[in-house]
């Protein structure tokens, strides 16, 4: 077997509480699918037929219990769960695992949407025998308006720095602003190598890695790193340059310890690879005396999407940009068969309206969403907004650029403008709720 | 009393004879002539049948006869006999063309030749069918026809009933097919060209199950030329099929001898849609399939693995890596000091001579001559200059203007052709010819397992198309050629092969010794005779 599927789903979503303090982040409707649906669905394209899913037990229960939560892959699905509270970063996940995983992985976030072509970043893992190979895109600016957010989307985001090389798919350097204390540091040995580097800021992790076993078994023996994304991708991206110290856990020794082990097997190998590569008239870069790759073992290979879809769902923007977009992805009708939709009414194109719903004369829908047994009542007009699933609304209302969560009520006559309404929150009738009110979060939380 | 017939229908023949034949004369002589007729048709069937049972004889003008396929051809009147044919029941079908060629009165020197040339075309066919290079659809050598051999498939790419067929015999191994891009230069449209821009990996599953891993790595390298270079592809070619075999396991009921060999068949399939295989890949690849084929049933399958995998080592240390010191301590003998050697592009044998030369303290220089798009030569140039060779570069357009220097040319082969001429990187043959006119000797250095039983005496037939957008430049931003499919009458030819006559050539080193060009075929038939 060449890779294993892991799929991170056991994210808290802190940066966006207002919708998940309820339903857990890989369960947030997206196009009226669950978030988790669309990694899912991009490794069951590509071909995979099992997929790791590590998750926490409450998704797991609402997977296997939930009608709502339809999850129609054709793949096995192998749950493991780990415990909520634990606070386990995703290299502590992939620690936990360590034995499942017998071949090279493949780790997709459930935030995931993105129709890119799985077979470059994976091209550039096999063909050039790359110890990490990622998937990053440009950034595509937020056109919508948040609701909950006044004023200007503060620039609160840290800046990504990563530099490429020449060719924009080896990968020399990667920081995050917060990392840096003044400027940008770039080694002179780095520089001596690849004299031409490009720096990008502007890009989106899309967290998808491909990763050698070896990284996985280097893992289990260094404790200290939780987080692929925070501390291993720029620890393996430093390694490249760095010449072998004499620390005891150093990701070439664990190469060299594995090959040791399948000692008669491998040697020869190497020879035939070494032999290989040195009658190859091939290499990665020129102007300089040394060999390909400038005698490195370890690489790290970078694919940056151009266009296409690539958005990680962990803000409360990235949400709503997702639910304009998703039904892009796949394509079923926009309206659902068993959606009972009255003939006087009026649906953008743009619009999804979920299974099960109910929708009555003179309402008219536009680039909204409209979730799963949702029964919207005559004379609602609802724009550019979100609706989950179980929701009523009441004759008469306007929402106007929202998201209103599940089995939320909406009163008559109300008028919502750019709100984000809690699950099962009761609007009152004839109220008007604007961006300048306060979020309507659940009970718990209300003051 | 076949000759009794002919001497009659000759004595009737001589144009002094004043009597008047009989009645009943003319009769007899009308009956033995028929009788003759016959006699003959069924010997001509007879001969074409006793002869190689799996080909026709097939002309080469219409669409060429596939030997699998039932479907009667177009245009020839001689129908393919049956896949299994059967020697007597293959009649009045097979070949009516030659008969009524045949006129029924013949001299007796006629008759005779005739005679002569079938007994020929018998003895030629009980030779054992050695097949060309390791192409997959073989040109039968013993051709018991004079009409025509039957072309490889991968030439014939602008027929469209051999890109079906291709087709359906990779939907059948369950490999994509790769499709072909762009425009094609119209005389070399029987060739495939693909786009390195649409790999074949795009149509495959990402964790692939068909095909080993290992061997989907080795096609991305081939098609992205990570591993180019005769030598270095066969190396990672039988590295590849050593972790296939490592990771094989016999499936139950079946043979290791002969399931092992249905498994590689797939994976040469899918490595030649990366990219056209090479003729020591090709010679590689008939050397494992006899040794997986040589295996003992009983052998357990362990043992058969380690056997297996001890073959494929000893033959890369023999053929490849003792081969190139053998060369070298022959090519020595030819450098000697103050000699100003000219190389092109990068040919690892020929670097290789030249770095132990320079280590065995012969004072020489080297000019690398190189040529776009590929610009091999620069590594070569990096190579030798890390060695401490001082060395000069240059593009193959001042060549004439260089040569002048030169006193050896060493040259790398791809192949080397049965008929002496030498297949290497397009330039060569300019080089050889140049170097020709200006009268320095030409050496080419090849092993002996790139001998290829093909016979080419054009870079037309059977070459490889690379990918055009490789010729497009990017100087100071911009690039001229950026859009050249709008332009309707622009096709880009991007050629990787070209044949040398073996007349340019002066020697050619081996590791069986120094020979000339005109003994290769020899050397091809001792293999044989070894095999």
């Amino acid at each position: 077997m060449e890779l294993q599927a892991v799929l991170m789903a056991a994210g808290g979503g802190s940066r966006m509480m207002d919708l998940t303090y309820n339903t857990p982040k890989p369960l947030l409707p997206v196009g009226n699918k669950p978030l988790i649906w669309y990694p899912l669905n991009l490794l069951e394209r590509v071909g995979f037929e099992e997929v790791i899913v590590i998750t926490t037990k409450e998704v797991q229960k609402m997977i296997s219990t939930d009608p709502k939560v339809k999850l129609d892959v054709k793949m096995k699905l192998d749950l493991v769960c780990i415990q909520e509270d634990a606070d386990m970063g995703t290299a502590d996940a992939l620690r936990h695992i360590q034995q499942k995983v017998k071949t090279d992985v493949l780790v997709v976030s459930c935030d995931l949407i993105t129709d890119a072509a799985l077979h470059e970043v994976v091209d550039l893992f096999r063909a050039h025998n790359a110890t990490l190979s990622m998937l990053m895109s440009k950034a595509h600016e937020f056109t919508e308006t948040v609701p909950g957010q006044k004023g200007k989307k503060k620039t609160g985001e840290q800046r990504d720095f990563v530099g490429v090389d020449g060719t924009g798919k080896r990968l020399l350097f990667m920081a995050n602003e917060a990392d840096l204390d003044e400027g940008v540091v770039i080694r002179k040995s780095i520089m001596r190598k690849h004299p031409r580097m490009h720096i990008k800021t502007g890009l989106v992790d899309a967290h998808l890695y491909c990763l050698k076993k070896s990284v996985v078994d280097f893992l289990a023996d260094n404790k200290s790193i939780s987080s692929i994304r925070g501390e291993l991708v720029p620890y393996l991206v430093r390694k490249q340059f760095s010449k072998s110290t004499n620390s005891p856990k150093v990701i070439d020794e664990t190469h060299q310890n594995l090959k040791k082990n399948d000692s008669n097997i491998s040697s020869r190998d190497e020879e035939l690879l070494h032999l290989t590569q040195e009658r190859s008239c091939w290499n990665d870069h020129r102007g300089d005396m040394s060999d390909a790759y400038h005698g490195g073992r370890l690489r790290c290979y970078v694919h940056i999407m151009d266009e296409g879809i690539c958005y990680r769902v962990n803000t409360l923007a990235a949400y709503i940009e997702a639910n304009r977009l998703a039904p892009k992805l796949f394509d079923e009708p926009a309206v659902h068969p068993s959606a009972v939709v009255s003939e006087r009414c009026l649906i953008g194109a743009d619009s999804i309206i979920g299974a099960s719903c109910q929708i009555s004369d003179k309402t008219s829908i536009k680039r909204s969403t409209i979730g799963v047994s949702t029964t919207v009542r005559e004379k609602v007009k609802v724009t550019n907004s979100i609706i989950m699933h179980g929701v009523t609304i009441e004759e008469g209302c306007n929402i106007q650029g929202s998201v209103i969560c599940s089995n939320a009520v909406i009163g008559r006559g109300a008028d919502i403008k750019y709100c984000l309404v809690g699950s099962a929150q009761r609007i009152e009738p004839d109220g008007e709720h604007t961006t300048a009110s306060p979020h309507l979060m659940s009970k718990a939380c209300s003051a | 009393m076949y000759h009794r017939y002919v001497v009659v229908a000759l004595s009737r023949r001589k144009p002094n004879e004043g009597k008047e034949l009989t009645k009943e004369e003319k009769q007899r002589l009308r009956k033995q002539k028929k009788h003759q007729k016959k006699q003959k048709e069924r010997k001509n069937e007879k001969g074409p049948s006793e002869t190689e049972k799996d080909k026709t004889p097939v002309s080469l003008l219409p669409p060429p006869q596939p030997v699998a396929t039932q479907k009667a051809p177009s245009a020839l009147p001689a129908p393919a006999s049956a896949p299994i044919p059967v020697p007597a029941s293959a009649p009045f079908h097979s070949s009516p063309a030659p008969s009524p060629a045949d006129k029924p009165a013949k001299s007796k020197a006629e008759l005779k030749a005739e005679r002569r040339a079938r007994q020929e075309t018998d003895r030629a066919a009980k030779q054992p069918g050695s097949s060309s290079s390791g192409i997959k659809t073989k040109v039968p050598l013993s051709e018991l026809n004079p009409v025509v051999k039957r072309l490889p498939e991968h030439v014939q790419v602008d027929d469209p009933a051999v890109v079906k067929r291709l087709a359906k015999k990779l939907e059948r191994q369950q490999i994509p097919l790769r499709s072909d891009y762009g425009y094609k230069v119209s005389l070399f449209s029987h060739l495939h060209q693909y786009s390195r821009k649409a790999p074949l990996t795009q149509l495959l599953s990402i964790p692939s199950t068909v095909i080993h891993p290992s061997i989907v790595r080795l096609g991305l390298q081939y098609s992205q030329g990570i591993v180019a270079g005769s030598n270095a592809r066969s190396v990672a070619l039988l590295h590849a099929f050593k972790q296939v075999i490592r990771d094989y396991t016999t499936p139950p009921n079946e043979e290791l001898s002969r399931d092992l060999v249905n498994k590689l068949k797939p994976y040469i399939s899918f490595l030649n849609q990366c990219r056209p295989l090479s003729a020591s890949m090709g010679n590689a690849i008939k050397y494992i399939k006899k040794e997986i084929s040589n295996i003992p049933s009983q052998c357990k399958e362990e043992e058969a693995k380690t056997k297996l995998l001890t073959c494929i080592d000893r033959y890369i240390e023999e053929k490849i890596v003792l081969a190139a010191k053998a060369i070298s301590k022959y090519a020595i003998e030819k450098i000697s000091d103050g000699d100003v050697i000219l190389v092109y592009g990068y040919s690892s044998l020929v670097n290789n001579i030249l770095c132990e030369a320079f280590e065995k303290s012969r004072k020489f220089r080297v000019i690398v001559v190189d040529s776009r798009p590929r610009l091999e030569g620069r590594e070569a140039l990096r190579r030798l200059v890390q060695r401490g060779i001082s060395c000069t570069y240059v593009l193959i357009s001042a060549l004439s203007y260089i040569l002048p220097e030169v006193s050896k040319v060493f040259l790398g082969a791809h192949a080397l052709l049965a008929n002496g001429y030498v297949m290497s990187r397009v330039g060569t043959s300019q080089i050889a010819l140049v170097a020709r006119t200006y009268n320095v000797p030409v050496l080419v250095c090849c092993e002996t397992y790139k001998f290829c039983e093909r016979v080419q005496t054009d870079s037309f037939v059977s070459n490889e198309l690379d990918d055009p957008d490789d010729l497009m430049v990017t100087r100071k931003g911009k690039t001229q050629l950026e859009n050249w499919q709008d332009v309707s009458s622009l096709g880009l030819l991007n050629l990787v092969y070209d044949v040398t006559p073996p007349d340019f050539v002066d020697l050619v080193i081996t590791d069986l010794g120094m020979i000339p060009c005109t003994s290769v075929p020899v050397v091809l038939r001792v293999k044989n005779l070894d095999q």
